[in-house]
């Protein structure tokens, strides 16, 4: 008897779940909120978050400004949507299908890791424009890539570094040691070489993929640049997205200077506690590229292909919003000619360490 | 044959019940005392799983966790902590996209190359830990964190572009690579909405092989001794040592399959996003369903749920954590109710065979009398 109550339950089991996959009626989370009857005919924009999400002070709140910016000025409504711990592929084609099922346009990926899903949600949306910032690899009549040269705006930030040091070590503190922020490493590095052969690199990776942590965990951030204080720096670089308000919280406590990255990190309000120490940040300008693609999708002609934003577009650069930077005429002026240099082709950063 | 017991039956649904009914009720007291209405989310998200692309996504996520959730239980069936699924999961996936992307082969023997890949390395992996606790007496507490750990760097060093990972150009991903289509695991369309992975059924099929091995195989009577009494079954002549490697070994191959609901039907790659934690909410789920394959089905569907429906939760203006905090609180919940339950079955149990003895005595005296 044991043995067919056991048997039974398994079968209903296998029952219910075919009953739950196909008898569920066909209705899709979009069908809820079918947006343009609702919103009165307001155009909308959306995008997907990168892990950390808004609020990491840095990339993802640079692609939020743009949003909010577009918001301001073209009169649209502005949707956004968070990725989940660990979550995989197809809920990143969930999110990005509801998103433009719902009527945004354009839909942006904010990061490298939606390129998988939007090489399969683009082709279902003809219509749609896809931003996608950080990769080149998916393209389609309807896919703007943005790519920054972020090496670019780190070799500025080396030549900072390097000026501003007093021991002669700074120090690098990567999120995740992904090819991304290889980058942000390599033109650091190349840039404080540049400038004085005799300075040491501390470098460190706070998380190994696929372990993000690095990217949202300041705890890490404020571990390894502890570190790298305690061995000498007194400048540290972190590209580490929230994670790097921990180093730069760190190097804020020990009097040290910090070099913030994506956003102007002086200006942000979540580290104002610290911003007299944030001697300067690598702009990537997520902000402006989210809402040119916006702006261009609003004025009836959308941007396709690859938008390459480097120094002499301002698409990266060094931010100055620090007083005490400003006051630093010799190292303002060392930054001037290598950002020339670059512009004028005389120096080619590298890519990779 | 037993007689069915409807009390214990009724035992074993309540706890998980009594501990979903607390979870719930310390959800909102937790929603509530932050400030936020602690109804709205809830219906929100009850409104989400009503919609056919998030049950998709449940479904398949199910899945996933299904297969975690067996490894897990199979180590807990015999006192085995196996917290390394993660770790074994996630090197199984990448080695089996390695070999998947090396080879092709014909449709199905395709498939079956990879699946088996996975399932070895899952196990050798799981291996290590269990030789280490036979041979060494090493705690696979222990042993199988540290192994997860092991297996990050592993991955991370393997997939590097100058040893075996491939960077697309012009992307700042890394991969293993794509697996040819004949390593494509058929799904079952559900039209606009998406498709259920084909390897989903076969996670689901894995419990009824689960429940026959451990209930009707005397290789599952030994394990089940072996994690109730370790002396008494050594008494019986079952080799200890000999069953925990074997029940590593095989918790292990089950944690590589949980991988391939994922590879085969959707990324056909290993990269960097490949999904972290599987193993983890494994171990809650083995927990919740109480390592039966019933018990874990739902568990996993219920998990799944909180997951998927929760993550629309920010665009209505919550905090999709509440699904974090809720998935934590029942954890707890399920610890304390299932002790609760047990100390009360067998109080009554006590009480019922004092009840019995008490009438034997009774019926004994009317026959002394009648005498």
């Amino acid at each position: 008897m044991r043995r067919i109550t056991r048997i039974a339950t398994v079968g209903i089991a296998s029952a219910a779940l075919a009953l739950s996959a196909t008898a569920c009626g066909g209705k899709k989370s979009s069908d809820a909120a079918a947006s343009p009857s609702e919103s009165g005919g307001q155009k909308s924009a959306a995008i997907a978050y990168d892990i950390g999400g808004r609020g990491d002070q840095s990339f993802n709140d640079a692609a939020y400004a743009g949003l909010k910016k577009a918001e301001t000025d073209l009169k649209i409504k502005g949707a956004e949507a968070e990725p989940t711990d660990g979550e995989g592929e197809a809920d990143k084609v969930q999110r990005l299908t509801e998103l433009a099922r719902k009527g945004n346009n354009p839909v942006i990926g904010v990061g490298f890791a939606y390129a998988p899903a939007i090489k399969k949600v683009a082709p279902k949306f003809p219509n749609t424009t896809f931003g996608i910032i950080d990769d080149t690899s998916v393209t389609g009549p309807n896919v703007a890539n943005m790519v920054f040269n972020e090496e670019q705006g780190s070799y500025l930030a080396g030549v900072a570094a390097a000026k501003a040091s007093k021991t002669g070590t700074v120090g690098f503190i990567g999120g995740v040691e992904v090819p991304l922020i290889k980058k942000f490493e390599a033109g650091f590095a190349q840039g404080v070489k540049d400038t004085n052969p005799n300075a040491k690199v501390l470098s460190a990776y706070l998380t190994q993929p696929p372990n993000f942590d690095g990217f949202a965990k300041p705890d890490l951030g404020k571990a390894a640049a502890q570190g790298q204080l305690d061995a000498g720096a007194d400048v540290i670089y972190a590209a580490a997205g929230l994670a790097g308000s921990g180093a730069i919280e760190a190097a804020s406590t020990k009097g040290k200077w910090a070099i913030g990255v994506d956003s102007d990190q002086y200006n942000q309000a979540g580290l104002a506690k610290y911003k007299d120490s944030i001697l300067t940040s690598v702009t990537k300008d997520v902000s402006d590229s989210v809402f040119n693609l916006i702006k261009s999708v609003e004025d009836g002609k959308p941007t396709t292909g690859e938008i390459r934003y480097g120094l002499d577009k301002d698409g990266v650069g060094l931010a100055d919003s620090n007083p005490k930077y400003k006051e630093m005429t010799d190292l303002i002026a060392a930054v001037e000619k290598a950002k020339a240099d670059i512009i004028a082709k005389k120096i080619t950063v590298k890519t990779a360490p | 044959m037993k007689k069915f017991d409807k009390d214990r039956l009724l035992l074993a649904i309540a706890g998980p019940l009594l501990a979903l009914v607390s979870a719930f009720v310390l959800t909102m007291i937790v929603l509530a005392a932050t400030g936020i209405n602690p109804i709205e989310p809830l219906r929100i998200m009850v409104e989400n799983g009503g919609y056919e692309d998030v049950q998709i996504l449940i479904v398949n996520q199910a899945g996933t966790y299904y297969l975690a959730a067996l490894a897990v239980a199979i180590g807990f069936r015999m006192n085995l902590f196996n917290i390394g699924v993660d770790g074994q999961y996630r090197l199984a996936a990448m080695i089996s996209a390695l070999v998947g992307t090396a080879v092709t082969l014909p449709g199905p023997l395709h498939i079956l190359v990879i699946v088996v890949v996975a399932m070895l390395t899952g196990a050798f992996w799981s291996g290590i830990a269990g030789v280490l606790k036979a041979k060494r007496g090493v705690s696979e507490v222990v042993s199988t964190i540290m192994l997860n750990a092991i297996a990050t760097s592993l991955i991370a060093w393997l997939i590097l572009p100058k040893n075996l990972g491939v960077q697309v150009e012009g992307s700042n991903d890394l991969t293993t690579g794509e697996i040819a289509e004949s390593g494509w695991f058929p799904a079952v369309s559900m039209g606009d909405s998406g498709e259920i992975y084909g390897f989903t059924f076969i996670a689901f099929a894995l419990g009824v092989v689960y429940w026959f091995v451990l209930n009707r195989t005397r290789f599952g009577f030994d394990l089940r001794a072996s994690g109730a009494s370790e002396s008494a079954a050594a008494a019986s002549g079952v080799d200890s040592k000999k069953m925990i490697i074997t029940a590593m070994l095989i918790s292990g191959a089950v944690a590589g399959l949980s991988g391939m609901p994922v590879l085969l039907g959707e990324t056909h790659t290993y990269n960097l996003g490949f999904p972290v934690g599987v193993g983890f909410t494994g171990i809650t789920i083995a927990l919740l369903g109480r390592n039966s394959p019933i018990g874990i089905f739902f568990a996993a569907l219920l998990m799944a749920f909180i997951d998927k429906a929760s993550a629309g939760l920010d665009t209505e203006g919550y905090a999709r954590e509440i699904g974090t905090i809720m998935k934590g609180l029942i954890v707890i919940a399920v610890v304390v109710s299932y002790e609760l339950i047990r100390r009360y079955g067998i109080r009554r149990q006590q009480q019922k065979v004092g009840e019995e003895l008490a009438a034997g005595h009774a019926m004994k005296t009317e026959k002394e009398a009648a005498a």
